[in-house]
């Protein structure tokens, strides 16, 4: 008797823990849902096409629409173009240099330089983002654009891409096969010639891949923006001047009570558009697993 | 021959960068932070005075690094169960299915919100029902703060631990299930025991990531320049300060602010390395 009780208590405390996992994942994915939902179902009204096209309202126009229960006029081009000036920018300098400090470091495994600069890009990547934006703006703000400006905000990022791009170039060129890169050395391919007719070909989709998850990382980046790009309520596309961007606009609406519903569609906007390049990004990395 | 030099070469000056990247940023920073330090010695660390009142400034960093540790280590105890059931439920319950796999999809879509997305999300959704429930007034503070953190980090958190769990050998289990183990007591005594130290440095990296997050938190957080005087007090963490401050700041308050920002660089630093270390120790 005493131990079928032993057993079936045992079996109990079994399933209830199993309950519990289950209970605690779905908790866990709540939240998803919750955000998906609520910005899907307050946001979708204002995403027109006066969204992309024009620059964010000033307070007024925004209060009057409220007041007549109308959409807010104007939408979030200048936070578009200037996102789109600042990673692009960003990714000009991060990439290639990314690309190359990640060969360079598998190449040189066994010095113990390469395996410093692999930790101190470990470091870089945990800094918080706030203190990129505090280092372009000592750099960049102070020094040499003299005020806010795109090219500060560019520089953030950069420094934020950076690490990223080192770590996954270096991980997917761990997964080549070592046989590839030893038949190009047996035909006498110049080494040179190995990297970029052998090695980048090959790993393309991974590097595609690290690329994509950077980019999604720093688009919805903030913190860094406020202390080097600003915000500027027009369209510029000059890299000396302050700049917005899709999350400062955010930001911007955030602390404007008139704008309120503006941030809503801002949001669902941002999020959309970085998770689908998050899930571009998987995508990409699934369909090319062999190497 | 002179192709391969270049290339080296250039790979080289590439990996230079990083280098130069590294070590400008702490002399930057200590640069920036010396005219406070100067100024306050090293009772800047210790005092929770912030007074930028003209003619009787004071700084001192501890409202900010009290705030930071509260809101981190509350998001961590938060995040632990979560992060726990989910990894699991992924790497042990329903390993390899695909459920699973669609589990993990979840989960790594919270990792790609955007931070001020949280924020903004936790100011008009979340705290309104925190208010609902009485606990606080205004839904601003310490633990409103936290809970959304604790969303932010389980996907770290979850990633790498359900890839420890995964690695725990099948002989070992299965060993224990011959012995009549039921699932729930393999996980305690085989699972969990063999994967324990790279449980606990998934959860220090999900901690490094709580401390450096700014934007959901200056959102949610009341930003009050004080040690919070309970869970639902308004308080400012270090990030939060500096994106609230940094804008209008000059002078010896920029130099408080780059302070602390460097103290603030100093403790991430710190904790990502010890997770990193109990990694590589693990592995």
């Amino acid at each position: 008797m005493e131990l079928t009780d032993n057993i079936r208590r045992r079996s109990r405390t079994n399933n209830r823990f199993r309950y519990l996992v289950i209970a605690g994942s779905v908790i866990t994915i709540i939240p998803i849902f919750l955000i998906v939902g609520n910005l899907a179902v307050k946001g979708y009204r204002q995403i027109n096409l006066a969204f992309f096209t024009k620059p964010a309202p000033d307070t007024f126009q925004a209060m009057m629409a409220a007041v007549n229960g109308e959409i807010i006029p104007g939408g979030i081009a200048n936070g578009l173009t200037g996102s789109l000036l600042m990673v692009l920018l960003a990714s000009l300098l991060a990439i290639p240099l990314g690309l190359m400090t990640g060969i360079y470091i598998y190449e040189n495994e066994s010095k113990k330089y390469a395996r410093f600069i692999r930790s101190l890009t470990e470091i870089l990547q945990g800094v918080p983002s706030i203190i990129l934006g505090i280092i372009a703006y000592l750099w960049i703000v102070k020094n040499i654009t003299r005020g806010y400006s795109a090219l500060a905000g560019s520089v953030s990022l950069t420094i934020m891409m950076l690490p990223l791009i080192i770590r996954s170039t270096e991980e997917t060129m761990r997964m080549i096969p070592l046989s590839i890169r030893e038949a190009a050395f047996a035909l006498g391919t110049p080494y040179y010639k190995m990297i970029y007719k052998i090695l980048i070909p090959v790993s393309f989709s991974g590097l595609a891949t690290g690329v994509l998850l950077a980019l999604s990382r720093i688009l919805g980046e903030t913190a860094p923006l406020m202390l080097t790009a600003l915000g500027s309520p027009a369209i510029s596309f000059d890299i000396t001047r302050p700049v917005s961007a899709v999350p400062l606009l955010i930001w911007d609406f955030y602390n404007d009570p008139n704008m309120v519903n503006l941030v809503w569609s801002a949001s669902l906007f941002l999020m959309v558009f970085v998770l689908s390049m998050n899930l571009l990004a998987r995508s990409v990395a699934s369909k090319h697993k062999y190497i | 021959m002179s192709g391969d030099r270049i290339t080296k070469g250039l790979l080289f000056l590439s990996s230079l960068t990083i280098l130069l990247l590294s070590a400008g940023i702490v002399v930057s920073l200590l640069g920036g932070a010396l005219q406070a330090f100067r100024e306050f010695g090293l009772r800047f660390i210790i005092s929770p005075a912030w007074n930028p009142t003209a003619g009787s400034e004071e700084y001192g960093a501890m409202s900010f690094i009290a705030g930071t540790v509260i809101t981190s280590i509350l998001a961590l105890i938060i995040c632990i169960p979560m992060a726990f059931s989910t990894s699991l439920f992924i790497a042990e319950y329903f390993r390899g299915t695909r459920t699973s796999g669609i589990l993990r999809s979840l989960v790594d879509l919270l990792a790609g919100i955007p931070s001020i997305v949280y924020g903004f999300w936790g100011f008009y959704a979340l705290r309104p029902l925190l208010v609902a429930t009485g606990l606080t007034d205004q839904g601003f503070g310490v633990f409103t703060a936290s809970l959304v953190l604790a969303i932010m980090i389980v996907p770290y958190a979850t990633s790498l631990s359900a890839e420890i769990i995964s690695m725990v050998p099948a002989e070992l289990k299965e060993a224990a299930y011959s012995l009549g183990a039921t699932r729930r007591e393999v996980i305690f005594s085989v699972v969990i025991p063999s994967a324990r130290s790279g449980i606990i440095a998934s959860f220090i990296l999900a901690l490094g990531r709580a401390l450096g997050e700014t934007m959901a938190v200056t959102m949610l957080i009341g930003n009050a320049n004080v040690i919070p005087k309970g869970l639902f007090a308004p308080g400012n963490t270090m990030a939060s300060v500096i994106a609230n401050q940094f804008g209008e700041a000059s002078g010896l308050k920029m130099s408080a602010l780059i302070a602390v920002g460097l103290l603030l660089f100093l403790i991430t630093a710190l904790v990502n390395y010890l997770g990193k270390l109990i990694i590589k120790r693990f592995a």
